[in-house]
């Protein structure tokens, strides 16, 4: 089973590591020929650098458009970002400070990114207009982070695992070596799916985490009139422009 | 009236229950062959466009970043849902905006990504929503995609900015290259290449046109104001929407501008060659036809020697003008650098009166009640003046300035979160006005409570479609046709040019007249 899911995770994580670079290649290389920015948008660059911290840190968009959207989708996003800091320990010898200041709050984040979940899927389930554009990935998205969360939260709060040992199977793990891992139910769940979230990670929706850096509707700087913007593939059908 | 019926105005905007297929055949004329041609389309759906219609949309995903990564990021969050004035409108579940988008991301999905592949072998594409590129699919985007007004509302709360308008736009130009185009706006086009509007209106016609309404100023405030058509070695070009020329309340607009010009002292100059500032271009998606009709505004202003070009009161026209004419038409090095390229009518006006330099009798606009209906495309895609948001303050300070009687309809409804009027995107022809009314529906909301919370009797546009969609859908609602008008038609009302006879003059010289 170790070695399992020891070359499950290389092969995953391979697969998120190239996939994402390929995806943010992509968006990098792709031209936006025509200023899009959603205005009122900033004039400035530093301006364009707040609103796209205030869309990635706050939602501030989503913020605008749905509340209990926001409450669920914001409670379950900070949730997971200290869930995965606090996860950082298990691959590091000597967790850094802030990776020990944030144990006991990534520990009961937990419940916020559950509870966070189950709303999101209660609104699919619920709300007309959301049932009706969800496909079957978008149920399945969901229900595989609720069990990633409620088995961590197993492992946590009622069935211990021995972490040590998980931590020495990361630690192995990350200089391409298989330790062996705690005979744990709740833990052989948890990773196998940790493993498929990052796997289909490049291939799926879960792709709106890189992309919303690259929406030209929120990174684009409003200054059209006052510089020109003109894209490679525009610039080859210049030649029959009328001169001054 | 019609064989749909109008939509039940209610104490609020009220987001219905979804009613699948209601609006399932409600898409527009096909062009014919005369009317793809000349863009540069195939006259009708070509052999094997299926295959063609997909590799169009993978060429659009490299050509527009845009476009690649709206395909990929949007999460079924539901957020825009309930933010299309054509799904409140209508309650068809395809005119939310993500089940809009859905339309093309489904096709998408399955041909040019390796899930969607590879599930298609296995015959599992369902689960990740991905569909083959059938003709009823085909017939989804003509109906659904010609019943988005590529107004933004949605891009506007979408958590990553996703904005429809951009996948509306890709599925038409799609569309139209395997051969399936839209009859008005591309036969709209055509006129643009063969006579210079979208109007068709030739250049006698319209020298005719601009002489009747320098009469019709003089015999009203008994000053002459010149509208000149091509004079060269003026200061400025002004491209306007060439419903200005005739329609009401356009046109009164219209010679708003020119009492504004006349009492700046500044010299200007309609072009016939550019008689046009709408820009059907941005409405199909097409990128090559967009340029090539902006290409016709630096060809006038370089012939006719001006040194600024202005814009008159149009919604998309703006867009193209304020955020793209740089891009498709500039540099435009040989203009003058002190002014704004290309500036805003409003930004002209407000300008002077900033300066103080116009004389205003606001009295004059005091029979009416006024409130103000920010166009889309001015709202959520351009700006006016040096600060964000200037596109809704400038107006605003404009209109209070020549009236004394102003209210602001919902916030909810105004600025970034305005409603479109319906009939933005091409879709202001006969063969959509279901889509029209029922489009209406949220601006129509706004605008009956504050007639009737607060006595609003006009309302005020800058943008030529705008203005026309309303003029037609207003009876629909039981408010008055003649509800709508000019921004710069209120500042002509108000505005008193130096040397204009006042009433009382004008009562004392036809006493005369009658005497001699």
């Amino acid at each position: 089973m170790s070695t399992f899911i020891a070359v499950l995770f290389w092969f995953s994580t391979a697969v998120i590591i190239l996939g994402l670079a390929y995806k943010i290649r992509q968006y990098w290389v792709t031209p936006a020929p025509l200023k899009i920015p959603t205005t009122p948008a900033p004039t400035t660059k530093t301006g364009v650098v707040l609103r796209m911290a205030r869309e990635v840190v706050v939602f501030e968009s989503l913020f605008k458009s749905n509340l209990w959207i926001w409450i669920f989708g914001w409670m379950f996003h900070v949730s997971l970002f200290l869930v995965l800091a606090r996860h950082l320990r298990y691959f590091q010898e000597q967790p850094w400070f802030l990776v020990n200041i944030v144990q006991p709050f990534g520990k009961y984040a937990a419940f916020g990114m559950v509870i966070g979940l189950l709303g999101l899927l209660a609104r699919r389930i619920f709300v007309d207009r959301v049932r009706y554009i969800s496909s079957p990935s978008d149920y399945l998205m969901l229900i595989m982070l609720i069990v990633i969360g409620v088995s961590g939260m197993v492992m946590s709060f009622i069935q211990h695992t021995d972490i040590i040992a998980v931590k020495e199977f990361f630690l192995a793990w990350m200089g391409f070596s298989i330790a062996e891992l705690p005979d744990s139910l709740p833990l052989i769940i948890h990773l196998v799916m940790v493993a498929v979230l990052l796997f289909i990670f490049p291939f799926s929706k879960l792709l709106h985490a890189p992309g919303v850096f690259f929406s030209p509707t929120r990174n684009q700087v409003d200054n059209p009139r006052e510089q020109r913007h003109l894209s490679d593939w525009a610039a080859k059908l210049e030649s029959d422009k009328p001169q001054g | 009236m019609a064989d749909f019926e109008t939509p039940e105005v209610r104490e609020h905007i009220h987001i219905p229950k979804l009613q699948p297929g209601v609006m399932e055949s409600s898409g527009p004329f096909i062009a014919k062959p005369d009317h793809q041609e000349p863009l540069g389309f195939p006259g009708e759906l070509v052999d094997n466009w299926e295959q063609k219609a997909i590799d169009a949309m993978g060429e659009a995903v490299k050509k527009y970043r845009g476009l690649a990564v709206f395909m990929d990021s949007c999460v079924k969050c539901g957020a825009c849902t309930d933010k299309c004035h054509y799904y409140l409108g209508s309650t068809d579940p395809k005119n939310m905006p993500v089940a809009r988008q859905d339309l093309f991301r489904s096709v998408y999905r399955k041909y040019h990504t390796p899930a969607g592949k590879f599930l298609s072998k296995l015959g599992l594409e369902w689960l990740i929503g991905a569909k083959s590129m059938t003709k009823e699919v085909l017939d989804d985007w003509h109906n659904y995609y010609h019943q988005c007004s590529e107004c933004r509302r949605c891009s506007v709360y979408c958590p990553y900015g996703i904005d429809t308008a951009e996948v509306t736009m890709a599925a038409r130009d799609v569309m139209a290259q395997v051969g399936q185009g839209q009859k008005y706006s591309n036969e709209i086009i055509g006129k643009v290449y063969k006579i210079g509007n979208n109007l068709g209106l030739p250049e006698p016609a319209l020298a005719d046109t601009l002489e009747g309404l320098e009469e019709d100023i003089e015999d009203e405030t008994g000053v002459k104001v010149e509208l000149p058509l091509d004079r060269k070695g003026v200061d400025i070009l002004l491209v306007t929407p060439s419903a200005d020329f005739f329609a009401e309340p356009h046109v009164d607009g219209l010679m708003g501008y020119a009492k504004v010009f006349h009492e700046a002292g500044v010299t200007w100059t309609l072009s016939s060659k550019a008689s046009e500032a709408a820009n059907f271009g941005l409405f199909i998606g097409n990128y090559e036809n967009m340029r090539k009709i902006s290409l016709r505004i630096r060809e006038a202003a370089l012939e006719l020697g001006v040194k600024r070009i202005v814009f008159g009161e149009c919604g998309h026209a703006w867009r193209v003008a304020y955020s793209f004419l740089n891009t498709l038409a500039g540099p435009f090095d040989f203009l003058d650098q002190n002014y704004p390229i290309p500036q805003h009518i409003c930004e002209f006006t407000h300008d002077l009166i900033q300066q103080d330099k116009l004389k205003f009798d606001p009295s004059e606009n005091d029979w009416m009640t006024l409130t103000f209906h920010d166009s889309c495309n001015v709202a959520r895609a351009s700006r006016m003046g040096d600060e964000p948001g200037g596109q809704f303050r400038i107006p605003r300070e404009i209109i209070k300035t020549v009236c004394n009687n102003y209210v602001d309809m919902a916030p909810e409804t105004i600025g970034e979160g305005t409603y479109c009027c319906g009939g933005g995107g091409g879709l202001l022809t006969d063969d959509l006005m279901s889509v029209r009314v029922k489009g209406a529906l949220p601006r129509m909301t706004a605008l009956t409570n504050v007639v009737q919370d607060e006595g609003v009797t006009h309302m005020a546009a800058i943008c030529a479609i705008c203005k026309s969609q309303f003029t037609k859908v207003l009876p629909y609602y039981n408010l008055g046709m003649d509800m709508v008008v000019s921004v710069h038609q209120l500042v002509s009302n108000a505005l008193i040019l130096t040397g204009q006879e006042t009433d009382e003059e004008d009562e004392e010289q036809t006493a005369e007249a009658a005497t001699e």
